[in-house]
Parts: structure tokens; C-alpha cells; sequence
């Protein structure tokens, strides 16, 4: 017993070394596993509120660019709202709930990485606005990420610049479907693989996201095709895809409330339990 | 004593603060941004409480992954760094060091040079590790290991001689 105390008491810093090491590298292991929320994240009391203040500064840098955003978003609306063609036929899959699919919770960003392989974004919205995991994240440009974590007045988003982040994509005018990954390297583009060799794909075509996944709406624009490339030994395509989006600057962001999420998802659970 | 603590805890503070609201948004070329915070366990007193610096650079690299969102890569990399700190000091200052009193905050001699070189290396080298996580980034580790450390070293001195404290 004594030598035991000794032991620990002559080695304490060894051990306090082990255990705190410990602690760091099951986080570190934890955060790079996918499936699961990272414990340790910016959606906080104490970062977030820190983050809001350094934007508010930043803000005013970024007046111009973000009301020339504004301004061009503007011009696209109003072209919309001019060139309406038939306004006595309502949209009919919107018309017979009566309700749209998705609502849409205005956000800022006010914490925005980009120079590491997982790179995570801080928004100043959180748990008391709605916002809840899986959340898909856009702008006026094109897609942004998905929510992760939240807290009641802030919440983290996979930006697309993380390599963990998948994301169900299609080429626009075909609809062949594949999925958006990042491989680390460039900021402006972002890779689109599994894309059947069957599908037509030139330079300068128009990637959007898919009808398949239950987090972004169908047809939100994300980048245009700059090089194709043939994956050895099988029958798919990678593709690269330029951004639409300036990944290192964001300003305000839209967080997407997909309404029929919960039935969608209910009903896919269900449809495998038969399987079972 | 108690006024080392309070000059301990104030750098604790205020280098995660310049870390945080500065030195984290410099982003040269796309990915190298410096970090000076580490200073902190480079600077913290030769013969203190050495396990007060382990808690204490544990605490430091936590707060740092909360801001970065990056799990705990800081936490590992400065428990890492102030649990090898008198081995550096070690191959630094020769095996004498704890019978003299270094101040790494005065005139820069080869011998702290090399510390702090030493140690900013060590420290860089496990946070990228950590942060990509997968051999074939291999090349893409060692590049930005290499060039935040230079960023490092270089803020790091320029804060010693901006700061210079205990130094009345």
C-alpha cells in the first residue's frame, strides 16, 4: 500500500500527463469519427459571445461587398417578381398543403474557418430561433453546410469546406446524381464524385444539389464543372467543381427548416423495418 | 510568489485574447496562421509547479479548441509541449539548467533562440498531425508545420520585446 502512494506520489506529474493526454486524444479521436457531434464546439455562451463581438467590427469592413450581395440578390428578385408568366396557376406541389416546404431562419456568421482540413462555422442563431441539427446552411451564391451543434443562441455548421461533410448533388440539366465531398486542398472548389460515366458532362455545366437528401431543398445552386476526371477501375466520374460561393467571405446566411424532414424520414425508417 | 501567479494568469488571458482575436484570422496564403498563444508555456517560470503548468497548458489548448472548433489537437499539442518543456530545456541550456535563473524574456542568446525554436516545432508538428489525421497528407503536415512555425517564431519574439514583463 505504501509503495503504491509512493509510486503514485514520485510519478504524479508522469501520470497527470497520461491522464490529461488521455482526455485531449479521445477528443481529437472523437471530433474526426463522422457520425458523432463534437462535445467540445464554439456553440457556446463564452466563444460564441466573444465571436459576436469580434463581427460586429468586422461587419463594417464588409459593408460594401455585402450590399453589393444585396443589391444583385435584389435585381434577381425583382426579374422574378416582373416575369412572372402565369400568376392564376399556383405552384401545385405547394398548393395543396397550403403551406411551403421549407422556412427559412435569417442568420450571420460570425466565426468562419477555412484554412484546415475540418473546417467548422459559428452562427449567431441557435436552439431559440428553431435551428436543430442537420439544418442545411445557404446564401444568395449557393450552399453553405449543414448545422451541427447547437446551443440556445448559437450554433455550428460542416461547412463544405470539411472533409467529412457529404453532401447529395446533381448535374443540373441531366439529373444524375453524386456526392459532393472536399479533398482538402483549394478553398473555390470542391469535388462531385460517383457520378456515372453514362451522364453527359461538359465544362461549365451547372451543379446543383439532389432531390435525394432530406437536408437541402432540390435545385439550390452550388458551383459549375471545371475538369472531369476518370476514376481507375470503375464507372464513375470525379468531378471538380468551381464554388458559386467565396467560401472565405460570408456575410448573412439562410438556415433551411425543411418542414417534411420528419415525415420524409419517418416513412424511409419504416420502409427498411419491412425490409428487415 | 503570488505576483508570479497574477503575472501567469494575466498572460494566460490576454495571449488566448491576441490569439483568438487577432492571430486566428490572419490567413496567409489560405492556411498558415501563426500562434503565439503557446508563449504562454514558454514563458511560465523554470522552477514552478510543474504540474500546475501541465493543468494549466491542458486548460489553454481546450479553450483554444472551443474557438477553433477542432476537437482537442490544441489541448494534446500544449500538454505534449509542457510535459517535454524541461527536456528541451534540457537540450537547450545544457544539463545545469535549473541552477540558473534563465529569463527567456531578455537579450535573445542562441541558447533560448533554440528553445523556443525547439519548442514552437514540437508543438506545431503534433497540431497538424492531429489535424489531418491521415498519412497521405503527409507532405501537406511537414509544409504547414514549416511555415507557421517561422510565422511563430517570428510574433512570438516580437510579443518578448513588446511585453518584456517581470522585467522593474
Amino acid at each position: 500500500m505504501q509503495q503504491i502512494f509512493n509510486f503514485i506520489i514520485r510519478n504524479s506529474n508522469r501520470l497527470l500527463f497520461l491522464l490529461l493526454l488521455g482526455i485531449s486524444l479521445t477528443l481529437t479521436i472523437q471530433s474526426h469519427s463522422y457520425h458523432r457531434s463534437r462535445v467540445i464546439s464554439s456553440a457556446n455562451f463564452l466563444s460564441g459571445g466573444v465571436y459576436e463581438r469580434i463581427n460586429r467590427v468586422n461587419e463594417y469592413m464588409n459593408l460594401r461587398t455585402e450590399n453589393d450581395e444585396l443589391v444583385l440578390e435584389n435585381a434577381r428578385l425583382k426579374s422574378l417578381l416582373f416575369n412572372k408568366k402565369d400568376t392564376t396557376k399556383a405552384p401545385i406541389a405547394d398548393s395543396i398543403k397550403g403551406v411551403k416546404p421549407a422556412d427559412i431562419i435569417v442568420s450571420k456568421v460570425i466565426h468562419n474557418s477555412y484554412n484546415t482540413h475540418e473546417n467548422y462555422i459559428t452562427l449567431n442563431s441557435g436552439r431559440n430561433a428553431g435551428v436543430k441539427q442537420d439544418m442545411g446552411v445557404i446564401n444568395s451564391l449557393g450552399i453553405i453546410g449543414v448545422i451541427d451543434n447547437t446551443s440556445p443562441n448559437y450554433s455550428t455548421v460542416v461547412s463544405i469546406l470539411n472533409m467529412k461533410s457529404q453532401i447529395n448533388a446533381k448535374l443540373k440539366k441531366t439529373n444524375h446524381f453524386g456526392s459532393l465531398t472536399w479533398d482538402g486542398k483549394s478553398t473555390g472548389f470542391v469535388q462531385l464524385e460517383d457520378v456515372p460515366r453514362l451522364a453527359s458532362v461538359r465544362k461549365g455545366d451547372t451543379i446543383v444539389t439532389g432531390g435525394q437528401s432530406v437536408i437541402f431543398p432540390e435545385g439550390i445552386n452550388i458551383g459549375t464543372v471545371e475538369n472531369i476526371y476518370k476514376k481507375e477501375n470503375s464507372s464513375f466520374y470525379v468531378i471538380r467543381v468551381k464554388l458559386f460561393n467565396d467560401m472565405t467571405n460570408l456575410g448573412h446566411v439562410y438556415i433551411i427548416k425543411s418542414k417534411d424532414r420528419e415525415e420524409l424520414i419517418n416513412l424511409e425508417n419504416k420502409s427498411k423495418e419491412k425490409d428487415e | 510568489m503570488s505576483s508570479a501567479l497574477l503575472v501567469n494568469i494575466f498572460r494566460f488571458i490576454m495571449l488566448l485574447a491576441i490569439q483568438v482575436v487577432i492571430f486566428n484570422n490572419m490567413n496567409f496564403l489560405g492556411y498558415i496562421s501563426p500562434f503565439p498563444y503557446i508563449l504562454y508555456i514558454i514563458l511560465y517560470p523554470v522552477n514552478s509547479n510543474r504540474s500546475g503548468l501541465i493543468i494549466s497548458s491542458f486548460l489553454l489548448g481546450i479553450v483554444m479548441d472551443m474557438f477553433c472548433n477542432s476537437g482537442g489537437i490544441h489541448a494534446t499539442a500544449c500538454v505534449i509541449l509542457a510535459y517535454y518543456r524541461p527536456y528541451i530545456f534540457k537540450f537547450s541550456f545544457g544539463l545545469s539548467y535549473e541552477y540558473q535563473t534563465i529569463k527567456l524574456n531578455e537579450s535573445l542568446t542562441p541558447e533560448r533562440f533554440s528553445f523556443i525554436l525547439v519548442s514552437v516545432l514540437l508543438h506545431h508538428i503534433v497540431l497538424f498531425t492531429l489535424e489531418a489525421f491521415q498519412f497521405k497528407f503527409i507532405f501537406d503536415i511537414l509544409l504547414r508545420t514549416l511555415f507557421s512555425s517561422i510565422f511563430t517564431i517570428i510574433t512570438s519574439i516580437i510579443i518578448i520585446y513588446i511585453i518584456k514583463p517581470n522585467k522593474r
